[in-house]
């Protein structure tokens, strides 16, 4: 079977909501930005596959990409610090405890 | 005799100048302290050029054709494209001989008021309010426009209002100012009613309009009876006539002066004035002349049993008031505007200089409590003779004034309802006991106070002086049938055929022995005792009892209306429509929004997972709502 | 036909990785675990022709940014503890299922534009000419330039000893 857009975009699809499960479901504060990742990179892949297979020769979707990557190493960044900090003030990196700002 | 005819910018200063003279006084020179005094003859000026100058238009209205003078003024307003008020002065005969009344009255009153507010630390306000009070009487008179009218009928409560408090610092003054203000409300709310009535049918309220025989015959019988009763509602209030009559013997509590001006020239005549002013209105309106000649009938013999009781000399002058203003609305009632205000043309110099002798009274012994009073006819000469002449001129004892307006009154009220007439007959037995029980309580027998009584001054003698010669004369003018002529239609006789021959009438006959007889009563129980006072009391004690007590119309007002059914009625359903209804349903939102609330943030748990699932459920759901639908 | 071989091989691990990531019980699993989902993906990006970026791929999220969370995982002491699932396991469970069969729905039910023409290789000069030449990209590049100063800064003031 040849590997057309669709299945790139189902498998787009599909670790997606894999990461997605895992950033609503995880405890650890650093497994959920992995799985941020994760997500990040599907949507990638969709681009890359959108650039090949719809303008294979303008590669815009590519560009896109580029930026996404660029947006994702800031994000990485940005967020490890506050969980480094995080873990500094209250001693834990665990999202369910980490629950101040309620009622 | 031909006299030139007055200018109109003469007849508007007649008002204006009073007005300019408080618009002077009261901003202008009261905020700088320093010489009153020549203050007043700015207040006492305008007056007397007014009073000049109202000569002057009487005397131009008895040569101007129709006897009519109309000045259009300027127009007022209009309400949303209709018909344009007006604000213009109608001068006729009526009008003419109420502005000369109002202003000499004034005059007199104010001129008075020099010697006997002359201690007084507000002098200036004193004489800046008196000078608003007679342009607002006089404002009335002139003016050609019903809606004017009311404008200034309100200012004329307003400035009575601020004058019997005058004395703001006595409780008993302000409640009395209070209560003038709210009895006389209840009136004006039935003008204004008329006045909203006659405007939606007729589309004016110019008076002459209203007056004439087409506009009336274009309404209906009904709405001109409803039109005209609201009328009469507010001459009652302003003129005390009962049920409305309670504000007046407390209206006492002002300065003696005003009292004089209130009673006699401004504010209860507006009463009278406006009756007459819309007589043809009246006239048009079936049975509304015969509920205005019942009501004053009732009034007069009502009020002058209390003022037979009464023991403070104002007390007794002001029951005496609603007495005469009931005279006059019954002569309005049976004979027509002339017999009224004949009758208040008349009553107005005698019951000023009734006023100004109790004030003078007072002035001698500090007191107004005829226990307190006595033999004073000695030590006060000439406030005796005064007082003496307004008396029996008011008790109406040929050839005086009151004679003359209290024939035309009674001769009306036989030929019209002869009831009422015998209702007339026994006020005018209790109008002579009563005045003559406190000339005799006062003037006569041995001096029961213990101030040192003494005459009043010349600035005070001498206007009671130049009102004793009206008191006494004014009724003469009709002698010839003059005053009948000039304010209605009557043909006019000889003076002398008049004037003496009034005695050959049996009618005068029985009024004039109606009038001898009360004095003669007080006379027996006050100066002879015969009988004694006391025992009389103690043998007509239930009835004396009643009217010392008011009839209770003072209770019937203010337990049973005021405090059961306004307070404990209406003002408690209010109050708790707006605790319960009102404050409940507004608590019932704040507490919906809490409770909500309080449920609501039990879903903000802090935890940011949860948060993201909602959201992407949200999502999702949405966007499957818009494949499914779009 | 190689192409296609090399796809589902892929395919298949990088969704084992990503499943690893999510499920597994260590923490170190799952670094490694998303260190073969990015790796998968930088060879689908060559399957994709898109050379560039599969090298991109490998330097940015292998070399530097799954390093950066292993590191992080190493500085915060909660390895011992492994990688539990929160309370909201089901209905995360619920939201990922949901949104994936939507997408693949959607995905699967769009008549997309696909063109024949073959593929620009390599692709360096040509995205570099995107970015850079006239009529470029230069500005978002400089925004991007901005944005990782920005981040460097924050990340420092945020996670260093106050």
């Amino acid at each position: 079977m040849t590997a057309g857009l669709n299945n790139y975009l189902v498998l787009s699809a599909v670790l997606f909501s894999i990461g997605l499960y895992g950033a609503l479901s995880r405890k650890n504060a650093v497994v959920v930005l992995m799985c941020v990742e994760i997500m990040l990179n599907a949507a990638n892949l969709s681009l890359v596959a959108f650039s090949r297979f719809v303008t294979p020769v303008a590669l815009s979707g590519q560009t896109v990409a580029i930026f996404s990557i660029t947006a994702a190493a800031a994000e990485v960044a940005v967020g490890l610090a506050v969980v480094i900090a995080l873990y500094r003030q209250r001693g834990t990196v665990d999202v369910n405890d980490i629950n101040l700002l309620k009622w | 005799m031909h006299i030139m005819s007055i200018p109109s910018a003469l007849i508007w200063a007649v008002w204006l100048l009073p007005l300019g003279a408080f618009a002077l006084i009261s901003p202008l020179i009261r905020p700088f302290p320093g010489k009153a005094e020549p203050a007043s003859f700015i207040s006492i000026g305008a007056v007397g050029i007014s009073f000049a100058l109202s000569l002057w238009i009487l005397a131009s209205v008895l040569q101007a054709p129709d006897r009519q003078i109309i000045l259009h003024g300027a127009d007022w307003l209009s309400i949303s494209g209709g018909p344009v008020f007006n604000f213009g002065l109608l001068i006729d005969p009526l009008s003419a001989v109420m502005l000369s009344v109002v202003t000499s009255v004034s005059l007199m009153v104010q001129v008075y008021s020099r010697a006997y507010m002359h201690s007084d630390p507000s002098y200036l306000r004193y004489f800046a309010l008196i000078s608003l009070f007679t342009a607002a009487m006089l404002g009335l008179i002139v003016s050609s426009n019903l809606l004017s009218t009311f404008a200034f009928w309100e200012l004329v409560g307003l400035s009575s209002y601020l004058l019997i408090g005058f004395w703001f610092h006595r409780p008993s003054a302000v409640a009395a100012a209070k209560k003038a203000f709210l009895v006389t409300r209840i009136g004006d709310v039935g003008f204004l009613a008329a006045l909203l009535v006659l405007y939606t049918k007729t589309g004016t309220l110019d008076i002459t309009g209203l007056n004439s025989p087409g506009v009336l015959s274009a309404i209906s019988g009904g709405v001109l009876t409803w039109a005209a009763l609201g009328l009469f509602l507010g001459a009652m209030g302003k003129s005390g006539q009962f049920p409305l009559h309670v504000w007046l013997p407390d209206a006492m509590e002002g300065p003696t002066p005003v009292s004089a001006l209130i009673h006699a020239a401004t504010m209860v005549a507006a009463g009278v004035f406006l009756v007459a002013r819309m007589y043809p209105l009246f006239q048009a309106a079936p049975h509304v002349l015969t509920v205005v000649a019942i009501v004053g009938a009732f009034s007069a013999v009502f009020a002058a049993t209390m003022g037979l009781v009464m023991k403070d000399i104002k007390r007794v002058l002001a029951y005496s008031t609603i007495s005469q203003l009931g005279l006059m609305m019954l002569g309005i009632g049976t004979g027509g505007v002339w017999v009224g205000i004949f009758y208040l043309f008349n009553h107005a110099f005698f019951k000023s200089l009734l006023f100004l002798g109790a004030g003078s009274v007072n002035h001698a012994t500090g007191t107004f409590d005829l226990r307190e009073m006595g033999g004073l006819r000695k030590k006060i000469p000439w406030t005796f003779a005064f007082f003496v002449l307004a008396a029996v001129s008011l008790s109406g004892i040929w050839p005086l004034a009151g004679f003359f307006s209290k024939e035309g009154v009674l001769a009306a009220a036989l030929d019209k309802q002869p009831v009422l007439f015998g209702f007339a007959l026994l006020t005018t037995f209790l109008t002579a006991f009563y005045i003559f029980r406190v000339v005799f309580l006062v003037f006569f027998g041995d001096y029961r106070g213990s101030h040192g009584p003494h005459e009043s001054s010349r600035i005070m003698l001498v206007p009671m002086g130049l009102l004793a010669v009206p008191a006494v004369a004014s009724g003469w003018l009709n002698a010839n049938g003059g005053f009948e002529h000039f304010l209605g239609d009557g043909a006019t006789h000889g003076f002398w055929s008049g004037f003496i021959g009034a005695l050959a009438h049996p009618l005068a006959l029985f009024s004039l022995l109606a009038a001898l007889l009360g004095v003669f009563s007080a006379y027996t129980l006050y100066i002879k005792r015969w009988i004694s006072p006391d025992k009389v009391k103690w043998f007509l004690r239930s009835p004396y009892a009643i009217f010392t007590r008011k009839y209770g119309m003072d209770e019937l007002y203010e337990n049973i209306i005021a405090r059961n059914a306004l307070y404990r009625g209406v003002f408690q359903a209010a109050d708790w429509t707006d605790r319960v209804v009102i404050g409940g349903a507004s608590a019932g939102i704040a507490s919906l929004t809490t409770g909500a609330g309080r449920v609501l943030r039990r879903f903000q748990t802090g935890q940011i997972q949860l948060y993201a699932v909602a959201a992407v459920l949200g999502m999702t759901a949405i966007v499957l709502i818009a494949l499914v639908r779009g | 036909m190689g192409i296609n071989i090399a796809f589902w091989v892929l395919a298949v691990l990088a969704a084992t990785g990503a499943l690893a990531v999510v499920s597994a019980r260590s923490l170190f699993r799952t670094a490694l675990g998303l260190v073969l989902c990015f790796l998968s993906i930088a060879g689908l990006f060559f399957t994709l022709s898109a050379d560039f970026l599969g090298i991109v791929q490998v330097l940015i999220y292998v070399g530097a940014i799954a390093v950066l969370l292993i590191m992080a995982i190493m500085l915060t002491r909660d390895v011992e503890k492994g990688n539990l699932p929160s309370t909201l396991k089901i209905p995360a469970l619920v939201s990922g299922l949901a949104f994936a069969g939507l997408s693949v729905w959607v995905m699967l039910n769009t008549s997309w534009q696909v063109s024949s023409e073959a593929p620009t290789t390599p692709t360096a000069s040509t995205l570099g000419n995107l970015l850079f030449d006239q009529g470029g990209l230069v500005l978002g590049v400089e925004i991007a330039a901005m944005l990782l100063l920005a981040a460097l800064i924050g990340a420092i003031s945020a996670a260093r000893e106050k």
